[in-house]
């Protein structure tokens, strides 16, 4: 089990396991604070629903593969084309987009999601706020 | 799931959702910053008018072409006569951004025309007061081979925002289309339409091979600063030039075509001495950003100093003229506070920036961006947020507000 960043308080149950294994991401507010719930395999990722671009609502958009380009041995570019095995969540504002496995923005600029410590146990999902 | 805590889902956005869930974080950074006594006026929005253009058509006042329309798009009229290139569609990033395509999302009221729905939608949603909305599907029209074609368009689409869409919704303004290339038809439509209830100014869509400061226009312009109506300059892309074509990527064309038209229009507007002729007509430049009018201001003061033999109807600097127009917020380039800073001081933002959203497009600014810049004071932010527009669009700013305006 993946526990993703962030230091917090309250343990709240946000979400049943076989419930986010079937949607793979679940968006809840609790007690006002907004946050994401992805999973990946069997890791388990919380974030902020919070851009921070402009506020917007990160963790409600699509959730797509990242691109690179490539290149060849002389640097001609073959072209863009998804990165395997990646997986981002793309805030439907503008477009900002998040690895979902680290809350990086994915490319340059030094923007990251906020993350929560996540916790299952008794097939419940807790996320620490 | 928790007896303790409050815990509602909130839903997957995509292009269905209801504009109020795309937006609910609007209403939430205001009550969070509480600018619920902020007078809020978007003075650049588009409206779902590809999807209405069946329904436009019907305005065309030429029965030929209207008849001949209902023959395109598989019989439907959809993209009748538009000469539409792919720029836009490019907008919603391979999918990633699902309202840069269209605002698919349900709406059973049928009382009034769809469009008017989602203007309410976005109004409530973002706290406006106004909103000022633009022609989408017009925005590459200058470009049209046809030159008659532009006329007739430009008339059906005015009639039917002013006979079908702002009856509706007193929120709503427009500034109506110009057909620039033909500058007698662009007099008529002023004479036509002027003073025609929720009609707030004239708007000349910047993608187009025409000098502004052309005998012909003056006209247009003496008419406009007559009646004390803004003309409005409001870009777009050209992906077709021989310069644009080179790029390959829609954000290195959108990057720079959105402000190399406005750049050449402003060029010729000042040197040419428009301001000199026409010194009351308000003059707006719409949706080019800002971090090029100081580069502009300085480049132009730059080479007039040492050309004034050029430029002879000119009594101010270029910058000075530039300092007496208006701009819009949106995109607002921000990645550098300082040089933002700087390029708000540099076209007196106070009195000369208006706030606007270009909802729903891929790259929409919301009020919280305005309100957050830390060197504004209050009453800088409440004149960009919505002061400004009250005074170019002679608004009239609710009760509930007037206290702080």
């Amino acid at each position: 089990m993946m526990i993703s960043g962030g230091a917090g308080m309250a343990e709240v149950l946000v979400v049943r396991q076989a419930d986010l294994l079937e949607a793979r991401r679940k968006v809840v507010s609790v007690d006002g604070v907004e946050i994401g719930i992805f999973q990946v395999g069997t890791d388990i990722y919380a974030w902020r629903n919070h851009c921070p671009h402009q506020g917007g609502p990160a963790c409600q958009g699509k959730l797509m593969k990242g691109v690179e380009e490539r290149l060849t041995e002389d640097k001609q570019s073959l072209g863009i084309h998804y990165k395997d095995d990646s997986l981002n969540i793309i805030c439907p504002w503008h477009g900002y987009e998040f690895d979902v496995r680290t809350g990086r923005y994915d490319g340059a600029g030094g923007l990251r999601l906020k993350g929560y410590p996540v916790t299952v146990r008794d097939g419940g999902v807790y996320v620490t706020l | 799931m928790s007896d303790q805590h409050k815990i509602s889902e909130l839903p997957i956005i995509d292009a269905f959702t209801h504009s109020g869930d795309i937006l609910a974080k609007v209403g939430q950074q205001s009550t969070e910053r509480r600018m619920d006594d902020y007078f809020i006026v978007d003075v650049d929005s588009h409206i779902g008018d590809a999807e209405a253009w069946p329904e436009i058509l019907k305005y065309i006042e030429n029965d030929a072409t209207r008849e001949a329309a209902a023959f395109f798009g598989g019989g439907t009229g959809r993209g009748a006569y538009i000469n539409s290139t792919p720029g836009l569609q490019l907008q919603h990033v391979g999918g990633r951004i699902p309202h840069g395509a269209a605002l698919q999302e349900k709406i059973d009221d049928k009382s009034v025309p769809r469009v008017v729905t989602l203007a309410r939608r976005a109004i409530d949603a973002m706290g406006l007061s106004y909103q000022v909305f633009f022609p989408s599907a017009l925005l590459f029209l200058g470009m049209h081979p046809v030159r008659e074609m532009e006329v007739e368009l430009a008339i059906a689409y005015n009639r039917w925002i002013v006979e079908h869409v702002l009856p509706h919704e007193p929120r709503m303004k427009a500034m109506l289309y110009l057909p620039f290339n033909t500058p007698e038809a662009a007099e008529a439509m002023v004479k036509r339409f002027i003073g025609a209830k929720g009609v707030v100014g004239f708007l000349v869509t910047s993608t187009r091979y025409q000098p502004v400061h052309a005998n012909e226009y003056m006209r247009v312009y003496s008419m406009l600063e007559e009646a004390g109506m803004p003309i409005g300059f409001h870009a777009h892309h050209n992906w077709n030039n021989e310069y644009t074509k080179q790029l390959n990527r829609f954000l290195s064309m959108h990057a720079l075509s959105f402000v190399l038209s406005n750049m050449v229009h402003l060029t010729n507007w000042v040197i040419n001495g428009l301001p000199e002729r026409f010194p009351k007509l308000k003059v707006m430049w719409i949706e080019s950003g800002l971090a090029w009018v100081p580069f502009l201001m300085q480049r132009l003061d730059h080479e007039y100093l040492m050309r004034v033999s050029e430029a002879p109807l000119l009594k101010r600097l270029p910058s000075e003229y530039m300092q007496d127009m208006f701009y819009t917020v949106q995109p607002m380039e921000a990645t550098n506070m300082k040089l933002l800073e700087g390029t708000l001081e540099a076209i007196k933002a106070e009195t000369q920036l208006l706030y606007a959203s270009d909802w729903p497009h891929w790259d929409f600014d919301v009020p919280s961006r305005v309100f957050d810049l830390p060197f504004l004071t209050e009453q800088s932010k409440r004149n960009i947020l919505g002061g400004n527009a009250a005074k170019v669009f002679n608004l009239e700013i609710p009760d509930r507000y007037k206290a702080k305006y």
